[in-house]
């Protein structure tokens, strides 16, 4: 069950990976979360414009069974969202680290990727 | 996700479901299978094709001796005195106020009445019984058969064609809520056409020993028919959308057959019973609240404990609610004053501190398709 981790990313302990390009922080959940949720029939985006604090909530996801809810790998003003996910919300099972990403935001501050994991650390987090 | 220091009991089937990849939860004191690939495709398989359950975790009482049917017609509030025999009716076991202590099966067998009972409410069912026992003076035999009794379920359209191959029982000839016993795949069964998945389907009881032999058996005879295992998430949105009630949400202490809609069960006429008294006020007065089907008109999906609102104002809440895999639509069940359980009838539910639009409609969400000449 050993996925590879794309190592060009950070992830928190919530299950998120965001990903650093120049003053924009793609973010999406990892491949452990989807597949502990199961089938991904729904989720709650955030709104453009919209301000994300580190590690508190800013949206949901929804499985067949349960309701989970989604926390901000870093700060930041949404800038963009995945509008695919609203028809097709089952892309966060089958490409969670590629066209399952969530929302873009306008980095706040990047001192606190310093506060994330790297792969190889979020993959002892979730190994076993 | 470590479950509190909780020691979780076993099916005779947990080896099965670890080698087929199962992702197993704590349910009711058992270690299950909630999964084996993915609830929706595992829903598809039982609406399609026939679908594999590991029910071992229910629970399997038996009633005998000389008056195990008047001790079953006093404890229960169906009349087990209908049942002709190797036939089956679903009931309930009420308190002396009417709340359901649990909702379960009676069967009619060769050596008594066999109750199939809720894994989560086996403690308090078989003490209830025991309890009755004492007290009324009824001379019959109380067995817990439960851990000695493997439960598997073949459910689906093509689950009769599986059991076809696999049994020398007539199965054409056994109606739907009908048992008889007969070998499977050469295992001792006791062979019930019921199901709690709105399709045609069936119960096996059998031995515990025998369990992983038999699952095998069906796992391998079905390949080409399509089946597949399938976990408890599934078994939930089947009944779901068959509007079928479950034990913890539907239903509980504080819940009266009426209420549910389940008053057709409760038989007056039959006499004295636990309960009875109570339930006859509600069925005079009818019930103050009622179950009801309610399907979502905007993306969100109710939960469980979400609040049900009746212009504006909180009048119940959400039992049971998911993304309906057959129908595509948001479904759920609610409870509502019954002056405001009316089809048709608008409300919002508030989920996650916003109201979104519902519409009650008749349960059940889904039927099956009438078979074409059987």
């Amino acid at each position: 069950m050993s996925t590879t981790l794309p190592d060009d990313r950070r992830y928190s302990r919530e299950h998120e990976w965001v990903r650093v390009d120049g003053s924009v922080a793609v973010i999406g959940i990892t491949s452990f979360a989807a597949d502990e949720l199961g089938d991904i029939v729904y989720v709650e985006l955030p709104e453009v414009g919209a301000h994300l604090a580190q590690f508190a909530s800013f949206g949901v996801v929804e499985s067949v069974k349960a309701v989970s809810d989604l926390f901000a790998p870093v700060s930041g003003d949404v800038a963009e969202v995945n509008d695919a996910l609203r028809a097709s919300p089952e892309l966060l099972n089958t490409d969670p680290f590629g066209e399952g990403w969530i929302a873009k935001v306008t980095l706040g501050d990047a001192a606190e990727i310093e506060k994330l994991l790297d792969a190889a650390a979020y993959a002892e987090l979730t190994a076993g | 996700m470590t479950e509190a220091a909780a020691v979780l009991r076993h099916t005779p089937l947990h080896g099965s479901h670890r080698a087929l990849g199962a992702r197993m939860v704590p349910y009711a004191g058992y270690e299950m299978p909630v999964q084996y690939t993915s609830i929706i495709e595992e829903h598809r398989t039982v609406r399609g094709a026939v679908g594999l359950f590991d029910l071992s975790h229910m629970g399997e009482l038996h009633l005998s001796g000389p008056e195990a049917l008047a001790f079953a017609r006093y404890a229960v509030v169906s009349d087990p005195g209908l049942l002709e025999p190797g036939q089956a009716q679903y009931s309930m076991l009420c308190a002396a106020d009417g709340g359901i202590i649990d909702d379960l099966i009676v069967y009619r067998v060769e050596d008594g009445y066999l109750i199939v009972c809720n894994a989560a409410n086996h403690d308090a069912v078989f003490a209830q019984l025991e309890s009755l026992r004492g007290h009324g003076d009824f001379d019959v035999a109380l067995a817990d058969r439960s851990e000695e009794t493997a439960l598997i379920a073949p459910q689906g359209p093509r689950a009769a064609e599986l059991l076809g191959r696999l049994s020398d029982v007539d199965l054409a000839v056994l109606g739907n809520y009908r048992s008889t016993p007969g070998r499977v795949a050469g295992t001792e069964c006791l062979i019930a056409r019921t199901g709690y998945t709105g399709e045609d389907g069936f119960e096996l009881f059998c031995a515990a020993r025998r369990a992983t032999r038999l699952w095998d058996a069906l796992i391998s005879t079905g390949v080409d028919l399509g089946l597949q295992p399938c976990g408890l998430g599934s078994r939930d949105t089947l009944r779901l959308e068959a509007g079928m009630p479950l034990y913890g949400n539907e239903l509980d202490r504080t819940v009266n057959p009426y209420e549910a809609n389940l008053g057709r069960v409760v038989k007056m006429e039959k006499g004295e019973f636990v309960g009875r008294s109570a339930l006859a006020a509600v069925q005079q007065t009818g019930p103050q609240r009622r179950l009801v089907g309610l399907v979502m008109r905007d993306e969100a999906i109710a939960r469980h404990g979400y609040p049900v609102l009746v212009d504006g104002a909180q009048a119940g809440a959400v039992t049971s609610g998911t993304l309906s895999p057959t129908l595509g639509e948001r479904i759920a069940m609610a409870y509502l004053p019954a002056a405001k359980a009316v089809v048709g009838g608008q409300v919002e539910v508030l989920v996650r501190d916003r109201p979104h639009p519902a519409e009650q409609v008749k349960l059940p969400f889904y039927r099956r398709p009438k078979p074409d000449a059987a």
